[in-house]
């Protein structure tokens, strides 16, 4: 289990972290949310034993991480922001260096570092420098370097940032298909990712946690949850009819043939608007109900902080 | 474990243009400084003072440039982070670096056997006294480079770090010449100018290079290195790591 308890850091008269909690139990993929500047990266810091922190604690499968950095730091693997690797290493002796200094040995090192430089699709470039590599690639050895230890813990400070779609899904999937009893924290930009990935979602702005659920609690929370999106085959003169249902609060115009239905809260929309399209013999090409959207919830939550 | 970042950080310099031009320029300087600027033929003698004594300051002038890249090029890179959130004692690192610069150094040093040939086929030189100005030189290296450590863990910028290296060993060297000792004898007493003269790396270096080992003089460089490295591992531990 990974716990922070009132997590601060200070930079001169700067608060970058002021007074993060939260727990993270093995099997739970975090998603760690925030505006650009909010103090995602100082708290992975500091979880990592790279930063200490001002006040607080930080224990890492019950080791504290500040009086005692080194055993933490042996169960956790950590890509760091941007992930900063030695560019005149070949892909094969730099994986290999972390390796040895994780302290695998010999055949389990061979074996480890078979596995990740598949698992990571590196097969191909082990024998290039680093830094003759694509984006996409240098940021998969990053991946491989926090992975090859087999760690308890991964920490993955914006691990998608700067792929391409596909390599993306690849990260995703990699990330997915890691075995379920360990603890992963990820940060992004990225609200689909957290949707598709993270179990939990912690939004922290200005230093401070504005949220902590799960994504689909968060998504509840949106003003688009339950709403109803109606799009007509032609152009239809349909807002009043839709504005005077009973149930629904508000009627948003996407566009000529498009409108989303904002219900009162507790209502459903989906009957009233299905009589309503019989009785009017209405030609509906698409209807469906929204379950939230994410990126509304996170402008909301870290703006209001903002004011 | 040592070991393994030590292998690594030596195989850095193979990795790099820079260890090259390294050996390749102090070989050279070192051959141009003895045969040109000290007359090596026209002494006369079967020895290499002339060589020892130009080593401070080709070591003045290159170490530095060695040493810069330390941390500050770590640091810069952000390398430093994927580092030091490895499982390793600051400590480790420090020595790692610092143990693989002293060896480099050591090498190049002792690419200049040409210029021990060189003697032992002219003249009839006291190879023990040339063993020791060798192992003196070394010592001083490792000097220079535990100042250079120290200075390159100080800053992220290694332009920074190469002149306050080469100004801080400038003062080192220089502080037991009579012109920098001459600046204290009109108001310091004979135990500061002592002081003064007993803190400089050419003193303890002299002694050494005429093929005097003294305990004392090892002593001086070692206590030199330990403290350069004492403070790299302190700023590493908080400034670096912030």
């Amino acid at each position: 289990m990974i716990e922070l308890q009132e997590l601060q850091k200070s930079y001169g008269a700067l608060q970058a972290v002021r007074g993060i909690s939260f727990q993270v139990r093995p099997g739970e993929v975090l998603g760690f949310l925030g505006p650009n500047g909010a103090g995602k990266s100082t708290t992975m810091r500091m979880i990592t034993g790279y930063i200490e922190p001002t006040a607080g604690e930080i224990s890492v499968m019950d080791h504290d991480v500040v009086a005692n950095p080194l055993k933490a730091q042996a169960l956790i693997g950590y890509l760091p922001e941007g992930a900063p690797l030695y560019g005149e290493m070949t892909v094969s002796a730099f994986l290999k260096f972390v390796g040895a200094v994780r302290g695998l040995k010999g055949q389990e090192l061979e074996q480890r570092f078979n596995q990740v430089t598949s698992q990571v699709s590196l097969r191909k470039v082990l024998q290039q420098p680093i830094e003759t590599l694509s984006k996409g690639y240098k940021r998969r050895v990053g991946l491989a370097q926090a992975l090859i230890h087999d760690p308890q813990v991964l920490i993955l400070d914006e691990p998608t940032d700067g792929l391409d779609p596909n390599q993306k899904h690849d990260v995703r999937e990699l990330i997915q298909n890691l075995s379920k009893d360990k603890i992963v924290i990820i940060s992004t930009h990225i609200l689909e990712e957290v949707e598709a990935l993270c179990s939990r979602v912690v939004i922290i702005a200005k230093g401070q946690i504005v949220a902590d659920s799960t994504p689909a609690e968060l998504a509840e929370q949106s003003r688009y949850h339950k709403s109803l999106f109606i799009r007509f085959s032609e152009e239809a003169a349909a807002l009043d009819k839709l504005g005077q249902l009973e149930g629904v609060m508000e009627v948003e115009r996407v566009d000529d043939k498009s409108f989303i239905l904002l219900p009162e809260p507790g209502a459903s929309l989906l009957h009233p608007v299905n009589s309503l399209i019989q009785d009017e013999h209405w030609d509906v090409e698409e209807l469906h109900i929204e379950r939230g959207r994410l990126d509304d919830v996170f402008r909301r939550l870290t703006k209001e902080d903002a004011a | 474990m040592i070991l393994t970042v030590f292998k690594r950080e030596l195989l850095s310099y193979l990795a790099t243009p820079l260890a090259y031009l390294f050996t390749v320029i102090f070989v050279v300087l070192s051959g141009i400084c003895t045969f040109y600027l000290g007359s090596f033929f026209e002494r006369g003698q079967a020895d290499l003072a002339v060589f020892f004594n130009f080593i401070p300051w080709l070591y003045l002038v290159l170490v530095p440039a060695l040493t810069m890249r330390l941390w500050a090029e770590e640091r810069k890179s952000g390398t430093v982070e994927l580092l030091l959130t490895l499982p390793v004692p600051a400590l480790t690192w420090v020595m790692a670096k610092f143990l693989a610069a002293w060896l480099f150094v050591g090498f190049a040093l002792m690419l200049s056997f040409p210029l021990w040939l060189t003697v032992n086929y002219l003249g009839d030189p006291d190879n023990g006294a040339i063993l020791a100005g060798y192992i003196g030189c070394w010592f001083m290296a490792g000097g220079f480079l535990a100042i250079g450590s120290a200075l390159s863990a100080a800053t992220q910028n290694q332009v920074i770090a190469f002149v306050l290296t080469l100004v801080a060993c400038l003062v080192l060297v220089a502080a037991g010449f009579p012109p920098v000792l001459d600046l204290f004898t009109a108001w310091a007493s004979n135990q500061v100018l002592d002081l003064v003269a007993n803190f400089s790396f050419w003193r303890h270096f002299l002694s050494i290079s005429r093929g005097v080992i003294d305990l004392r003089d090892l002593l001086y460089f070692l206590s030199i290195m330990a403290f350069g490295l004492g403070i790299t591992v302190h700023l590493v531990r908080h400034t670096v790591r912030r």
